[in-house]
């Protein structure tokens, strides 16, 4: 039979690493194509391979049964495959109609902006986009941008299309809205690749999927008979139960509560106690402030009203230090942006909330910052070639165990966690997740904030914000229709 | 980030980024009822006419960075190719009594060479920054003290008096009513506005400014486009030094020394940004005009020389707290 995509016995090396090593895909016209593995699998270097960015070292790589264009003829690659990449290439500056026809803004000499204009609201009105073509890209939300790089790959006229990792960023309803237009198009014959972490998304949109793993190609399989723990084990190598959340008993005292705090537009009148040995997990939509309320707990933002106490002692609003100095840790929501320094190492990352720690009179004892290092490298199981490292060499999930560590580096008695597992494997993010739980069970409280149902499974309780407020306190034990019942709002 | 989960609906608003680099308008407009009042002579023709002038050459060298600054690079040596390329041409077609290199090449190629050498200079700082990647920051800098080393070497510092005919027409004649040279800087600011507006490859600025790996995945050819600039920018440089030599009637060791800070002013106040990928032409223009009329009003208020760095500093300072106000986000 002859698939609309087909990539055989590729191999790709990068000077002593082999990124693919006689893996390939094959899809079928029509059909929505799950790409799964770890990370470091392969899976990026084949969406290279399949967009004509880099040339196999081996193998082909067919469209329709043609052999693929040649590397420099970037046109009639696009009008094959198109892909929407996991980092953003809108360019911010610019209106969304430029962005849609960038570097094609006119057939002709001069660029005629009205016609422009009524080009990118014929092509957005197409793929049902409501996005104004004269906003600037860089105005838009995460989802719309997404969308207005979804239409921009299809006007090429490309019949196949590459998402990688479109949901990492998204909340639960534009997930949804992300899939409801994947099956639209699915209906109009697209033929899909789809990457993700999530295992349920795979199950959800796609009709049959492939794993890599160490380069490799591992199995490729229709979803719809093939076992969760199967897939899993495909990813791993290994034979791996589903996370089991432990059972714990909190204690009496409270390290971490909030009274009566505002913040206009984002939360409102919001009360929280976390008790020692507790994991308390805040759910909700993008919208419904759970972040900037986890924001304002560590320092982040500052609240209009009301109070942060650690420890019982009152915390300077909007103070990081203070909060980090009262005995707080925290895992920020973009390890990219607040939570590591890309060029320093392991050891110096890991300590930096603790450097007046490790010497005298703002010394520091490079001796005594290597031997931190190494310990937190062992217990996180971080996965480098040693303290001197530059994390941003690591690969995502272990460069979060690296913000992990700092967090934990003071012993903090209470731990705000904020999507701790974005963009991180199977493996790492059971890591994580104990991490957060080795820390209550030595007796810290902690927030873990999540769009991931999942990670929530390890809390004892579950608070559900809605549009700022608490809507709801749900103990241990709830299922996933309760939860997301709630936090859509549809229930009370 | 928090993902803001609303759509806006596409409903047409009044854009106000569209006016973003007019806002320095109200600012000329001030300054020039301020001037009115304050010296009679300000608001004559003549003295505008003659602030354009003084503006002219040092606005092709706002306009060459803007464009190099649109495009997410740097240039800082475009300030010594103003003195260094017309004092080298000169120096190859006047004869040895005429402090001449003797080669005396013919007096007509006096102002094709001069251009040739600027975008010769621009050639160079785009291989080594695009070609063998190296910080345009660096490069330029240290291409700022090499071509100034290279006017001051062959003419051992010396102003060169003269001159051939040609190299003192552009920057001296008068068409139509109006020093040429403000014929010339304003067609060519004509030419940039329209360009960057209406050109696929000026738009291809903007992208590389802005994304350069969007750019890539667009299509346009990064390299070739951002060398263009560059050469663009020596020439226009170049050409900037034929008009102040027309204008002041010789070549001093001093000329275009440090313009640059002025160059990177106007266009910063003018609203270009320093990131790349925004900003404008027209905006660029304006940041120009601002310093023109501030240093106009200063000279004939008769504020010492000395301390009109001050004035200029305090200026800058002031017209960024403004664009920080009005654009309500950080600057970096």
């Amino acid at each position: 039979m002859t698939y609309h995509v087909e990539a055989r016995n590729v191999v790709k090396r990068f000077g002593p690493t082999t990124a693919l090593d006689g893996a390939g895909i094959s899809i079928a016209e029509g059909e929505t194509h799950a790409l799964v593995g770890r990370n470091g699998a392969g899976k990026s270097t084949l969406v290279s391979i399949l967009t004509g960015l880099q040339r196999p070292d081996e193998g082909e790589v067919r469209f329709s049964g043609e052999p693929a264009p040649a590397l420099g003829d970037r046109d009639a690659w696009r009008q094959r495959v198109a892909c929407v990449y996991q980092k953003s290439t809108i360019i911010p500056a610019l209106t969304v109609a430029e962005n849609l026809f960038l570097n094609r803004q006119t057939e002709g000499r001069l660029i005629n902006w009205r016609a422009l204009r009524a080009r990118a609201r014929e092509l957005l009105d197409t793929y049902e986009v409501d996005v104004d073509p004269q906003a600037l890209a860089g105005d838009l939300g995460v989802e719309q941008r997404q969308l207005v790089e979804i239409a921009r790959a299809l006007s090429f006229g490309a019949r196949f299309i590459i998402l990688d990792e479109p949901t990492a960023r998204l909340d639960g309803p534009a997930i949804e809205r992300l899939f409801d237009r994947m099956r639209a198009l699915r209906r109009q014959g697209v033929t899909m690749m789809y990457i993700s972490h999530h295992l349920d998304e795979v199950y959800e949109i796609c009709q049959s999927v492939t794993v890599f793993r160490d380069a490799r190609h591992i199995m490729t399989a229709p979803v719809a008979d093939l076992p969760h723990d199967e897939l899993v084990d495909a990813m791993t190598g290994e034979a791996t139960a589903a996370y089991q959340a432990r059972a714990r008993t909190p204690r009496e005292a409270v390290v971490l509560a909030a009274s009566g705090l505002s913040l206009a537009g984002r939360y409102q009148d919001v009360e929280l106690s976390v008790r020692s040995g507790e994991v308390v997990g805040l759910a909700g939509s993008g919208s419904s402030g759970k972040v900037s309320l986890a924001e304002t707990l560590v320092g982040l933002r500052r609240a209009d009203t009301g109070a942060v106490t650690v420890n019982g002692r009152a915390v300077r609003p909007g103070d990081v230090p203070a909060a980090l100095a009262a005995g707080l840790g925290f895992v920020p929501e973009d390890r990219h942006h607040q939570g590591f320094v890309p060029l320093l190492s392991v050891a110096e990352n890991g300590t930096m909330s603790i450097a007046h720690k490790l010497g005298r009179l703002g010394a520091v004892s490079p001796a005594r910052r290597r031997a931190r290092a190494v310990r937190m490298i062992q217990d996180l199981d971080i996965k480098t070639e040693g303290p001197d490292q530059p994390v941003g060499d690591l690969s995502g999930g272990n460069a979060q165990k690296v913000v992990f560590a700092r967090a934990l580096a003071d012993d903090p008695d209470a731990l705000v966690v904020i999507n701790p597992t974005a963009g991180v494997d199977v493996k790492a993010k059971q890591a994580l997740l104990g991490a957060v739980e080795d820390a209550a069970d030595r007796g810290a409280g902690a927030v873990l904030v999540s769009d991931e149902l999942d990670d929530l499974r390890i809390c004892d309780r579950v608070l559900v914000m809605f549009h700022g407020r608490v809507v709801k306190d749900v103990p241990r034990g709830w299922s996933d229709h309760e939860l997301v019942a709630v936090m859509e709002g549809i229930e009370e | 980030m928090t993902t803001p989960t609303a759509l806006t609906p596409a409903v047409p608003r009044l854009r106000l980024a569209r006016f973003r680099d007019l806002t320095l308008v109200p600012v000329i407009v001030l300054l020039l009822i301020v001037g009115a009042f304050l010296d009679p002579v300000f608001l004559t023709a003549g003295n505008l006419t003659n602030v354009l002038q003084q503006q002219a050459a040092i606005s092709l060298l706002v306009l060459a960075e803007a464009l190099i600054l649109i495009s997410g690079k740097f240039d800082l040596s475009l300030e010594s190719t103003v003195g260094m390329a017309p004092a080298l041409a000169v120096l190859l077609v006047v004869p040895v009594s005429a402090g001449g290199l003797g080669i005396g090449l013919p007096a007509v190629l006096v102002i094709p060479l001069c251009l040739l050498i600027g975008a010769a200079i621009g050639a160079f700082n785009g291989f080594l920054i695009i070609k063998f990647q190296l910080s345009a920051f660096i490069v330029t800098l240290a291409m700022l003290i090499i071509v100034h080393g290279l006017h001051l070497g062959p003419t051992e510092g010396k102003t060169l008096f003269e001159l051939p005919e040609s190299m003192l027409y552009l920057g001296g004649a008068v068409w139509l009513g109006l020093p040429a040279s403000i014929w010339i800087a304003g067609a060519l600011f004509a030419a940039g506005i329209a360009g960057l507006a209406y050109l696929r490859v000026g738009r291809s600025l903007y992208a590389i400014g802005g994304n350069i790996d969007a750019a890539r995945a667009a299509g346009i050819r990064v390299d070739r486009v951002l060398w263009g600039v560059f050469i663009l920018g020596g020439t226009l440089a170049a050409l900037a030094g034929i008009l102040e030599t027309g204008r002041l009637g010789a070549i001093g060791s001093g000329m275009g020394v440090n313009w640059i800070f002025m160059v990177f002013a106007a266009a910063v106040i003018g609203g270009v940004s320093m990131d790349g990928g925004k900003g404008t032409i027209l905006g660029a223009l304006t940041g120009v005009l601002v310093i023109g009329l501030v240093q106009n009003l200063l000279t004939l208020q008769g504020v010492s020389g000395f301390w009109q760095p001050v004035v200029y500093g305090t200026i800058i300072l002031f017209a960024l707290m403004i664009s920080r106000i009005a654009g309500g986000k950080a600057q970096d």
